[in-house]
């Protein structure tokens, strides 16, 4: 890959350099690492058998994170598409197209959970600022892949369209939607299994759903109602998964 | 009925894809334009119905300046003009039947368009094109189904579809194999003439030119440089439009498109 043997081994020999320096100076307790697999133990042995007598408590738990997710879901599929529209360079004027592809940028900078925190502080505890965390990550992930597919259509079938004498709305129903409907509808949906994953994650933080659940139990050493809703929380991400495989693969 | 006047394009400063074309079109005839790759065919005929904004100049549909037309008025001129691209152009995911009707879209709201609601005199006159052009019962099929020279059918059915006063055609059957190309070209003559619609044409096949239509026009370097019947159009005229030293070099590699097809054109006007 690089000619010079000079600066090819110089680089390598930094590199292994640079390594070994910063292992030296991560700051690591190795008392506290060394009790890490007697803790380890504990925990685990404490974790079984798992505790679904409180069943009542995890359904509300899943049951709300199912909401948030779906709900986010939709109202990011929904708000994704003017946003989207608008990112696509081919079909949007270019300052409405800088402004747009900004916003992309910029809700796709922070991490779900840093969102989260954000809403949780403006809002509240409790699934609203789920909710709000989910829909602006499903918007920027939708709005980016359909600007994307809209921007590598080509301009074929909008030219044809628009020279009928069709107007704008009309070339983008006739010539951009039947040709990016199937990809939009696969990627909300694989959005929705995302966000049924998410939805448990952003709970940690305290905005609702069952990860909520599962954080309080973690601070109560309730570790055989933790694996429970972790196991719950495994099986429901695999439903997701094996939901949003079949629509996909349904829709080709 | 169509009269362009001194049309322009530039679409860098020091480069004139179109420099000061001007002709008439004063009866409904086809009009092929020939001319090599860059010298501006498909320009033109974009300039006209204005997928691309003329830089100067005028074009003058049925007495009506299409040039200086707001967005309201171009799409009403456009829907007048109907266009036949070389790679077709269809919607591929949309049915045969919706690709045609996509020729009304000029005519209907946008929730007939929506809905795919057309009024039954155009769903009639769908049926009544894809007969005619050889698709009876293709009606349901997917786009993405066809072969290319079924596509093309369809894109002369999408184009008439608008009983259009102008016919724009660019590289109809470039995409085409030569058998496939004469039948599509004999399709979309017979309808230009049925139907009185007068047609550009622009095709870089010399020969396929000659045999269907009516006259010739040549261009080289963006500007108009032979105008005539398909008689006129001779091997001097051909060497003017095509220039000289590119005649000599057909066994030579990497001659470009237009220079390839009008040396076959030349031996075959000289035999």
């Amino acid at each position: 890959m690089i000619e010079n043997p000079l600066l090819r081994h110089g680089l390598l020999i930094a590199a292994v350099m640079y390594l070994a320096w910063s292992l030296g100076s991560l700051e690591v307790d190795w008392a506290r690492t060394a009790q890490g697999a007697d803790r380890a133990g504990r925990i685990f042995s404490r974790m079984f058998p798992p505790d679904f007598d409180r069943w009542s408590l995890l359904l509300r738990g899943i049951i709300e994170s199912l909401e948030m997710a779906l709900a986010a879901s939709f109202i990011g599929m929904i708000l994704a598409i003017p946003l989207g529209l608008c990112a696509a360079s081919n079909i949007a004027p270019r300052p409405v197209y800088l402004v747009a592809r900004s916003i992309l940028v910029l809700t796709r900078t922070f991490h779900e959970v840093i969102i989260a925190i954000l809403f949780v502080k403006i809002f509240g505890f409790g699934p609203l600022a789920g909710v709000l965390t989910l829909v602006v990550a499903s918007i920027s992930f939708i709005g980016k892949m359909l600007a994307e597919d809209i921007e590598n259509l080509g301009d074929q079938q909008m030219e044809a369209i628009r020279a009928t004498g069709a107007s704008f709305p009309k070339v983008l129903i006739y010539g951009v939607m039947p040709q990016i409907l199937p990809r939009y509808l696969g990627v909300s949906i694989y959005r929705l299994d995302a966000n049924i994953r998410h939805s448990t994650v952003v709970g940690i933080v305290g905005a609702g759903g069952i990860g909520q659940t599962l954080s309080a139990t973690f601070s109560r050493y309730d570790y055989d109602f933790s694996l429970a809703i972790l196991l719950t929380i495994i099986a429901l991400v695999f439903l997701g998964e094996f939901f949003s495989n079949w629509v996909r693969g349904r829709l080709r | 009925m169509l009269r362009i006047e001194s049309l322009s394009k530039s679409y860098t400063l020091d480069t004139q894809a179109l420099n000061d074309v001007s002709f008439e079109v004063t009866e409904p005839q086809v009009v092929a334009i020939i001319g090599p790759s860059g010298a501006g065919k498909s320009t033109l005929i974009r300039c006209i119905n204005r997928l691309v904004e003329p830089s100067s100049g005028h074009a003058i549909l049925n007495g009506e300046n299409v040039t200086s037309l707001n967005s309201s008025g171009l799409r009403k001129a456009r829907r007048r003009m109907g266009m036949i691209f070389q790679e077709y152009n269809l919607v591929e995911r949309l049915t045969v039947m919706e690709n045609v009707l996509s020729g009304r879209l000029g005519y209907v709201s946008f929730w007939q368009a929506w809905r795919r609601s057309y009024p039954p005199e155009d769903i009639a006159d769908a049926f009544k094109l894809l007969e005619r052009v050889g698709l009876e019962g293709y009606q349901d099929k997917r786009a993405d189904a066809l072969s290319g020279g079924q596509r093309q059918r369809v894109g002369i059915a999408r184009a008439l579809m608008q009983k259009p006063d102008l016919l724009l055609v660019d590289e109809p059957t470039a995409s085409l194999d030569p058998k496939t190309s004469r039948q599509v070209m004999r399709i979309l003559v017979e309808l230009a003439h049925e139907l009185h619609t007068p047609t550009l044409l622009n095709i870089h096949d010399v020969p396929l030119a000659k045999n269907f239509a009516d006259r010739v026009l040549g261009m080289q370097d963006g500007r108009l440089i032979f105008d005539g019947t398909t008689e006129e159009l001779t091997e001097e005229a051909l060497t003017r439009i095509y220039g000289e030293e590119d005649w000599s070099v057909d066994t030579k590699k990497n001659v470009d498109e237009g220079v390839d097809t009008a040396s076959t054109a030349f031996k075959a006007t000289s035999t």
